[in-house]
C-alpha cells in the first residue's frame, strides 16, 4: 500500500426503515460508535470529522460529538443534497490528503419515514389573493405546477423520457423492469427498508406518481444513519494485520457540480456532471468500467437508474435500453447493479446515501455480504447525485493482503 | 387606463400574439427565463430580451398524478424544444394519457386566464397545445 492512498478503515450502516423512538443523533451516533468498531480505533485516533443531516438544523457534527466523544478536533457540516454523505466523506478524504491528519471520520444522516413528497409545492405568496410580480422571474403565485413540475418524482421521470427521445425504447415497462430487479435484490438484504420481491404487473399496477414512475419505482423515505473511517495507507501500514486486510482502498474520491448546458435551466442534467464524475474516477483509480465487479448507483428513480447506466459507461453511449434488457444489471449478470436493492428498496435517508452505498460496496469487496455476496468482488463503484447538482463517486478496491 | 391584466411570469409577454422572452447573453447566446447576474456559460454581464419561439416539439414530459397540497393533478409537465431553446411548461387541451402524449409532438403556446385578484386584476398563464 501506498502511504499516499485512502484507505476505508471501518465503516457501518444502521438498518433503514422507521425509528419513531430514535432521533437523528441517535441514529448517527449508532454509525459512528459501529463504524469506530468496526475500524477497531476510537474517537481519539480521529483527526478530522464531516457530517451531514440535510433536513435538520445545522451543527449535526457538533451534536453528534456531544454522545459519541468531544475531542477539540474540527467538524466540517456539510450540505449536498443527496450528495451530502459523499461529500462529507470526501471531505475527510481530502483533510487527510491535504496532510492535516491521519484518520477522519464520515457521517451522514436522516429521519424522513412519512415525509411523503420532496421538492415542489410552497406557500401561496400572499394571504390575500393579489397577483404582485415577485422572485427572479416576476411570478405571481408559485408557479409548481402551472409551469411544469418540481416535484422529484416528476422531474427524474422527464430524465428517463428524455434519454426515452434521444435514444428510443424507454417503455413505462422498462423502467418497471429495472424496478422490478432492485426490489427482487432487496430480497437479499437485511438491512433494506423493503425487502418484498414485487411481480412486473404489481408494480405497474401501483399508485402512479409521475408517469412513468409508480410507487415502487420511486426511492422510499425513511430512517437511517453510516459512518466511516478512513485512514492514510502510512498510518494504516503502522496498524494490525486484520485492519489492514479489511481495509478498502479508496481508488478515487470525486466531486463534480453541473456545468453550464443549454436546458438545465429547466430540467436539471443529471448526465453530463455525471459522465465528468465517471471519466476521472476512472482515470484516478486506473480501472476502465469492464474492471467492476458490482456498482450502486444512485436509482432515486426507476427512471434514473437507466441514464446512469450510460453515464457511468457501463454500456456504450445510448444503449442502456439493450444492456439493461441483456440482463447484465441483475445480480447474476456481468455488472451486477444495485444489489442492495437500491434506493427504491432498500431507501433513501438522504444524507445516509452517499455513505450507505459505499458500505455495500465495501461489504462485498470484504466478502462479508453473506447471501448476497458477489463472489470475488475485488473492485466497486458507489455514485449519488444530489439535484442542484453535485455528484460524488467512489471507486474502491478490495485490500492486496 | 388600467392595466387589468398580469402575466404568470415577466418572461410572458402578453398582447397580440403572446409570446415568451429571455435575457439573451451578448457575449455566448446563452438565454435564461430568469434575472441572471453573469452568464453561467460564459460570465459575461450583459444580457438582450430575445423572443422565444412559439412552436416546439415535446422533448420530455410526465404526467403528474401526485403533486405537493394545493398542485391540482393530474397534469402533464413538458420539455419543449422551441427552436432550440429549452422552455418548461405544461400541456394544454391534450387528455393527459400517455395514449395522447407522446415524445416529440408538436405544439404550441397557447395562453389561459388564472381568474382575478381582489384588485380585478387578471392572471395569464401559459402553455402548450398539440399544434
Amino acid at each position: 500500500m501506498a502511504t499516499d492512498d485512502i484507505y476505508i478503515l471501518g465503516i457501518y450502516m444502521t438498518k433503514f426503515g422507521k425509528y419513531p423512538d430514535k432521533d437523528t443523533v441517535d441514529l448517527a451516533s449508532e454509525a459512528v460508535i459501529a463504524a469506530l468498531a468496526d475500524a477497531q480505533v476510537t474517537m481519539k485516533d480521529i483527526g478530522v470529522m464531516a457530517a451531514g443531516c440535510l433536513m435538520g438544523q445545522g451543527g449535526i457534527g457538533q451534536m453528534i460529538q456531544k454522545q459519541v466523544g468531544q475531542t477539540g478536533i474540527p467538524v466540517y457540516n456539510v450540505s449536498n443534497a443527496c450528495a451530502t454523505g459523499a461529500t462529507a466523506l470526501r471531505t475527510a478524504i481530502m483533510a487527510i490528503k491535504a496532510g492535516e491528519c491521519d484518520m477522519g471520520l464520515a457521517v451522514g444522516v436522516e429521519k424522513l419515514a412519512g415525509v411523503g413528497l420532496l421538492g415542489g409545492g410552497g406557500a401561496p405568496k400572499s394571504k390575500n389573493k393579489e397577483w404582485t410580480p415577485s422572485g427572479r422571474f416576476g411570478s405571481v403565485t408559485n408557479v409548481d405546477g402551472l409551469i411544469g413540475t418540481a416535484a422529484m418524482p416528476g422531474t427524474f421521470a422527464q430524465v428517463g423520457m428524455e434519454y426515452g427521445h434521444k435514444y428510443g425504447g424507454a417503455t413505462f415497462e422498462l423502467f418497471a423492469k429495472i424496478s422490478e430487479k432492485n426490489h427482487a435484490h432487496s430480497t437479499l438484504n437485511p438491512l433494506a427498508a423493503y425487502s418484498k420481491r414485487m411481480s412486473l404487473d404489481e408494480i405497474m399496477n401501483d399508485i402512479m406518481i409521475s408517469y412513468p414512475n409508480t410507487r415502487p419505482m420511486c426511492s422510499a423515505n425513511c430512517d437511517g444513519a453510516a459512518a466511516a473511517v478512513v485512514v492514510s495507507g502510512a498510518k494504516l501500514k503502522t496498524l494490525s494485520l486484520e485492519q489492514q486486510r479489511r481495509a478498502i482502498k479508496v481508488s478515487a474520491s470525486i466531486l463534480t457540480s453541473d456545468p453550464y448546458q443549454e436546458a438545465c435551466q429547466v430540467l436539471p442534467d443529471v448526465n453530463t456532471l455525471t459522465r465528468i464524475a465517471a471519466k476521472q474516477a476512472y482515470e484516478q483509480a486506473g480501472v476502465s468500467p469492464s474492471d467492476l465487479n458490482l456498482v450502486e448507483l444512485h436509482d432515486c428513480f426507476a427512471t434514473a437508474e437507466l441514464v446512469h447506466y450510460d453515464n457511468l459507461m457501463l454500456c456504450e453511449e445510448g444503449g442502456a435500453v439493450d444492456f439493461f434488457n441483456s440482463g447484465a444489471t441483475w445480480r447474476d449478470g456481468s455488472m451486477p447493479v444495485n444489489v442492495s436493492g437500491g434506493l427504491e428498496s432498500k431507501g433513501h435517508p438522504i444524507a445516509a446515501t452517499g455513505i450507505a452505498n459505499i458500505w455495500e460496496v465495501c461489504h462485498h469487496l470484504r466478502g462479508e455480504a453473506g447471501p448476497r455476496q458477489i463472489e470475488g468482488a475485488k473492485v466497486g463503484l458507489a455514485h449519488v447525485i444530489g439535484l442542484g447538482s453535485a455528484c460524488g463517486i467512489h471507486i474502491l478496491e478490495k485490500s492486496a493482503l | 387606463m388600467t392595466i387589468t391584466q398580469v402575466p404568470l411570469v415577466d418572461y410572458l409577454v402578453l398582447g397580440d400574439i403572446p409570446h415568451l422572452i429571455a435575457n439573451e447573453c451578448t457575449k455566448c447566446g446563452a438565454r435564461y427565463f430568469d434575472r441572471r447576474n453573469a452568464c453561467a456559460s460564459c460570465f459575461a454581464t450583459d444580457f438582450k430580451k430575445v423572443t422565444i419561439v412559439n412552436e416546439g416539439i415535446v422533448r420530455s414530459f410526465t404526467i403528474v398524478t401526485f403533486a405537493a397540497p394545493g398542485v391540482p393533478v393530474p397534469f402533464v409537465a413538458a420539455i419543449i424544444d422551441c427552436g432550440g431553446t429549452s422552455v418548461r411548461g405544461n400541456l394544454a387541451n391534450v387528455d393527459p394519457t400517455p395514449e395522447k402524449v407522446t415524445l416529440g409532438m408538436k405544439v404550441k403556446l397557447t395562453t389561459y386566464s388564472l381568474g382575478a385578484d381582489d384588485n380585478g386584476l387578471e392572471a395569464i398563464g401559459f402553455g402548450y397545445e398539440p399544434a
